[in-house]
């Protein structure tokens, strides 16, 4: 691969609550090149989309970010003083979340949102900023851009809406977008259309794209590498094709094997036993082995990261017995 | 077979009048009108004891309106329902009750669908004891059963609903509809908010328990691959009409609706990678003005001019219909 846009190293990020320390990411490692798409998988509370605030360093107290390196083009984050990460944050690193809303302020005009961003990061007149903000709309197949700069957040469509957050993302042509679930609200066929949309703006402008979602699905079609992530640690990282076609760590493939589809007809799913494990107690080695088919007494130890061939890491002590 | 639930033409239309300032407004010469929203248009389908039927489609298609019509939490504003071969309106009082005793509804949020201030053996025993299928003190036993076949420990029903994950609540939402001996289940979006691992468990226990107790199901949702596991037949939804039905296994392996191929199409899979995706052009309508003729035509990939005049009927054979005018040969 060519030199990483983003190389994160060991990165933990903890919480303390009232019932003591948590670590919502553990040592999680991982790099994403220019024009890669990494698609970061996890159920509710695997730490994944911690991980995405952790990278734009947006832990607020009582969390913080305890240990490893966030390395953006050559330059570690977390050594950046707050004024410096903020002018990268929107500019070399832009997020995109789940619910549109999040991110438009609901009584300001798109446009006034779209320029404001413009004029935080560049020195252009103003009009030159709505200008910007015009053409960024259309890239993104919203028709009339002109006139849908004048709308407010509710006269929009669900789906024109994460269009607009997407078109905000893009507009300074960031090194890395983040997007976190960006579209699970949305129909199946507006979700098509973003993706699409996704696929041709990546492709052109070489950016690196880090999709956080539960849905493999997506990830399949979409991203060319795949990590998992699992109560805070990456358990599995690789080529998507490889990953989804022999998984290497008991999780994925359960995984996989709980998404019904029309091949699995009139056949028992095979789901996961259990259920996801809370943070504040988690078994002292694998934190998976409470539900793995797997297990056995080398499972009370902490697996380590293993490779399993070119590109592939995996953290299991069984790894490669489970090749389905 | 005579069907255990069939609908014939129903229809719900939701009405908003103009308020008070409108109506003052339109005595100053404004012109506010009454606001129609025709949410379901003239579905007619069978459901047969034991069956399962999917249906399918994306917001605003009218999916949970019809799913809460036929479970009476909603009375169609037209059309017939009939339960057992007989219609709404010429049921006796029992046997009213006994359609709405043993048509139950599961609902997709199961933080929002549970009292938050009973306890679970009250949340899933009362509405058996004020029905007077179990006396008031077998409530504990009859509860006790209930959440073994639902797979939660029987202790647990002297907790709160807080106390449970999503996956759990969602169990306890199934306990409470089987607690009625229901004989149709409407599942409206059930395993939706739950993860995919989780999901899984709730699909196998839906299977489960129509082995043994032989339920039907109405199985809506928006997953495609949830509905194509579980489903023996498919009702595809489109702006408040059926536009497409049939067995399972033939709507997903052929598909005669553009709007059906297009769903499958663009639906990401765990077997479909470096997809490319094609944007669908446009966006759903607005069913408080829907297109003229099939509703489908502008975003339709095979629209001709007819399509925008002549509304499809659904037509084929052996419980395999398509509305669209190129099935009819009224385009060809």
């Amino acid at each position: 691969m060519t030199v990483p846009v983003l190389s994160v190293r060991g990165l933990r990020t903890e919480f303390d609550t009232r019932a003591g320390r948590l670590t919502a990411v553990d040592g999680v490692s991982f790099d994403v090149g220019p024009g890669e798409v990494l698609g970061l998988v996890g159920e509710s509370g695997s730490g994944k989309t911690i991980t995405g605030f952790s990278i734009l360093g947006l832990i607020d107290p009582p969390g913080r970010i305890a240990a490893g390196e966030v390395v953006l083009n050559g330059q570690d984050l977390r050594k950046l003083p707050e004024p410096a990460l903020r002018r990268l944050r929107g500019d070399r690193i832009a997020m995109i979340f789940q619910d549109p809303m999040m991110t438009l302020n609901p009584v300001l005009r798109i446009d006034t949102q779209l320029i404001e961003t413009i004029l935080a990061h560049r020195d252009v007149s103003r009009e030159r900023a709505r200008d910007m903000a015009a053409e960024a709309l259309a890239q993104v197949g919203i028709p009339s851009p002109a006139e849908r700069l004048r709308a407010y957040p509710h006269e929009l469509s669900g789906g024109m809406r994460q269009r607009v957050v997407i078109a905000a993302a893009l507009m300074l042509e960031p090194d890395l977008i983040i997007a976190d679930e960006p579209t699970t609200a949305l129909d199946v066929t507006i979700q098509s259309q973003i993706l699409y949309e996704m696929q041709q703006l990546m492709a052109e402008r070489n950016t690196a794209l880090i999709w956080i979602t539960h849905d493999l699905t997506v990830v399949a079609g979409l991203a060319h590498r795949v990590a998992v992530m699992y109560a805070g640690r990456i358990v599995e990282i690789g080529p998507v094709d490889d990953l989804l076609d022999r998984p290497a760590h008991p999780y994925t493939r359960g995984l996989i094997h709980s998404i019904p589809s029309a091949t699995a007809r009139g056949q028992r799913l095979e789901p996961i036993r259990g259920m996801t494990p809370s943070l504040l107690n988690l078994p002292p080695g694998c934190a998976f082995a409470p539900r793995c088919p797997r297990a056995d007494a080398a499972c009370g130890t902490r697996p380590e990261e293993r490779a399993m061939g070119p590109a592939r890491l995996v953290r299991c002590h069984h790894a490669g017995e489970v090749i389905a | 077979m005579t069907a255990l639930l069939s609908l014939d033409g129903i229809c719900q239309t939701y009405v908003s009048s103009p308020d008070l300032a409108e109506r003052a407004a339109n005595l100053l010469g404004a012109n506010y009108r009454e606001m129609r929203v025709r949410a379901v248009d003239g579905v007619s389908l069978d459901i047969g004891p034991g069956e399962v039927l999917g249906l399918v489609g994306e917001s605003g298609c009218g999916k949970s309106t019809l799913g809460r019509m036929v479970a009476g939490v909603e009375t169609p504003s037209a059309g017939t329902l009939a339960y057992q071969g007989v219609a709404l309106a010429a049921m006796t009082p029992a046997q009213r009750r006994a359609w709405q005793l043993q048509v139950q509804m599961i609902f997709q949020d199961p933080f929002a669908s549970l009292n938050p201030r009973k306890r679970i053996e009250a949340i899933v025993g009362e509405a058996a004891v004020v029905h007077g299928l179990i006396r008031p003190r077998d409530r504990r036993d009859y509860v006790a059963d209930l959440m073994g076949k639902v797979g939660l420990a029987p202790d647990m029903m002297t907790r709160y609903p807080h106390q449970f994950s999503g996956g759990q609540r969602q169990r306890v939402g199934i306990a409470r509809a089987l607690a009625l001996k229901p004989r149709l289940i409407v599942c409206d979006e059930a395993i939706s908010a739950l993860d995919v691992s989780i999901q899984a468990q709730v699909l196998n226990l839906f299977e489960d328990l129509r082995a043994e107790f032989g339920f039907a199901y109405l199985f809506i949702s928006h997953d495609l691959g949830a509905v194509a596991h579980i489903a023996d037949r498919v009702a595809v939804m489109y702006l408040g009409r059926v536009v497409e039905i049939g067995a399972a296994d033939q709507v997903f392996s052929d598909p005669r609706h553009p709007y059906t191929r297009v769903l499958l199409d663009e639906a990401p899979r765990l077997d479909r990678r470096a997809q490319d995706f094609t944007p669908v052009k446009g966006e759903i309508p607005s069913p408080l003005n829907p297109p003229p003729g099939c509703t489908f035509h502008p975003r339709c990939p095979v629209a001709a001019p007819a399509c925008r005049e002549i509304v499809p009927r659904l037509t084929g054979a052996g419980g395999r219909m398509a509305a669209c005018l190129r099935e009819t040969g009224e385009v060809a």
